[in-house]
């Protein structure tokens, strides 16, 4: 096998464990924050501070009765769950970890898919999220499932555009799709969030859109629709909408530091030129950026309430996209003049 | 490998394509087309068009299919009457759609059979600026001209769904309007 070959498997299997490790550890997050901001102590019984909670979580999906509604679409029903996890667990392939490095002579990209098309194809994998859910509430035949199918599909398309335009911006200037470019250009300049700093808002909220997480979680709304469209889901199934949840806030946060937080960079230091170790670094850096990220979206969960549907309507469209393509126009005529 | 996974896409879209005309239930039908829409994605990578192939995905089957089932499931979600038909009229347009596109289609393999085809896939297509620039430049007005025809179908579309004043429906529609805050307004 070629070098390239090889580092492409490590990377490969490096973004899985981390990635399949963050999901329990953001479940002891959210139950944990949570209680932490509502002041109660939350689950503290397994383990210190609780930590092996989530190990009895996953106990308990693993022996619970599954059930498929006797009057469902059975192979859609079953196809969903699946369909969840592909985008949140594709998508990563774009993202860098650290610096390019050397390996026997051979260039080595630190991502998994160096491919020339990039963030359109991290945005291309996201896209195909919504189908699980759509999918999802309409094999349950259940008209809470289904309502919260519609919602999750006119909710996406809303969002999908104020995000794709704010990650047009920060593109303009770098002249690629590549985000290791979009690394190292803000890594010659200043982090993007400065001059972008409205594209950087706009994407921060159409991604809690996109995650369905509060205060946008109106295709899940328990106080309305049961649970949305996975009511009807139990035991594992159950759980693989779960994990696509936190799975892809983690990419999406991954992505949104990528852009606009500098991604590996760490201000004052040459990664670049410290090799192996300069990934391990960069690695870690980009590691906790994403952890703070991702205890944002944790912190707005447990204090905003949900948007009325109406709401998220007006906000996506009169909102968000008129900011986006401000933001853009502000890009693209300071780029024309040479500023950025 | 690549003619593996030509067979298994293509065959896909073909089988996938066929569901989408000849289902019944309109939301499985719009599923299937996700998936043709997905396969010729795949198709465009191989034939060395990654952003083709990609746009195609991000596009179509991430943003317009979904639009699609949203409103197939907002309004419809019977299982579509078997209609006699249409009349005279739309079997004599589908009948010379029909004939065109085997004209087409016919035209392209003979040309790619006799080696005279249009020209496959230059390699600087393949990159962002080249292709920019074939579809800002030399194609702009075929592209204006899709743009305006996608326009004129929107007019269209709400032309045809505009119920005439005066009907019943219409007053159970202003009905509806008027006590309710957000929800009758997206049903329209």
């Amino acid at each position: 096998m070629s070098v390239q070959t090889i580092a492409m498997l490590v990377k490969l299997g490096a973004f899985l464990i981390v990635l399949l490790t963050i999901i329990p550890v953001m479940v002891w997050v959210e139950r944990r924050g949570g209680a932490m901001m509502q002041d109660r102590p939350g689950p503290n019984r397994l383990g210190p501070f609780g930590l092996l909670q989530p190990l009895a979580d996953a106990g308990k999906f693993i022996f619970k009765e599954d059930i498929t509604p006797s009057e469902s679409d059975r192979l859609l029903y079953l196809l969903a769950p699946v369909l969840a996890l592909i985008p949140a667990f594709s998508t990563f392939v774009v993202i860098p970890l650290g610096p390019t490095i050397e390996i026997a002579g051979v260039q080595v990209p630190m991502m998994v898919a160096p491919a020339e098309t990039g963030v359109l194809l991290f945005l291309a994998l996201a896209s195909l999220g919504v189908y699980s859910l759509v999918i999802a509430g309409y094999a349950s035949n259940n008209k809470y499932s289904l309502l919260g199918s519609i919602r999750a599909s006119a909710q996406m398309i809303s969002y999908e555009l104020a995000l794709t335009l704010s990650v047009v911006a920060v593109l303009l200037p770098v002249g690629s799709f590549r985000l290791d470019r979009v690394v190292e250009y803000q890594i010659d300049g200043v982090w993007n969030i400065i001059p972008q700093i409205i594209g950087f808002v706009v994407f921060l909220i159409a991604a809690f859109a996109e995650t369905n997480r509060l205060p946008f979680d109106l295709p899940e709304a328990e106080s309305e629709l049961v649970a949305g469209y996975h009511t009807e889901y139990s035991a594992m199934r159950f759980a693989c909408f779960f994990m696509a949840e936190y799975a892809a806030m983690t990419v999406l946060s991954a992505l949104a530091v990528t852009l606009y937080l500098g991604g590996w960079h760490l201000p004052g230091v040459d990664l670049a030129s410290m090799g192996i170790l300069g990934v391990v670094i960069g690695a870690a850096v980009l590691l906790a950026k994403v952890g703070a990220f991702l205890f944002f979206f944790v912190w707005v969960r447990w204090s905003f309430p949900r948007f009325r549907y109406d709401q998220l309507m007006a906000i996506g469209w009169k909102g968000l996209l008129p900011l986006a393509i401000i933001n853009l126009i502000w890009v693209a005529a300071a780029s024309l003049a040479g500023w950025l | 490998m690549e003619l593996a996974i030509f067979l298994i896409f293509s065959a896909l879209a073909v089988v996938s394509a066929l569901v989408v005309v000849t289902h019944r239930d309109p939301v499985k039908s719009t599923l299937s087309l996700v998936v043709t829409l997905f396969s010729t994605g795949v198709l465009f990578l191989l034939l060395g068009a990654p952003f083709v192939g990609v746009l195609q995905v991000l596009v179509y089957t991430g943003a317009i299919v979904v639009l699609f089932l949203f409103v197939v499931m907002l309004l419809n979600l019977q299982r579509e009457a078997r209609s006699e038909g249409g009349g005279r009229l739309q079997r004599v347009f589908a009948i010379a759609g029909a004939l065109a596109f085997l004209a087409t289609s016919g035209v392209a393999i003979w040309r790619s059979a006799a080696g005279t085809a249009v020209g496959a896939l230059q390699q600087d297509f393949v990159s962002l600026t080249a292709f920019a620039t074939e579809l800002f430049d030399r194609f702009l007005l075929p592209f204006e001209i899709i743009g305006l025809l996608l326009l004129v179908a929107v007019i269209a579309a709400y032309v045809l769904a505009r119920r005439p004043e005066g009907s019943v429906a219409a007053a159970i529609d202003e009905h509806h309007a008027g006590s309710g805050a957000g929800g009758s307004e997206v049903t329209r």
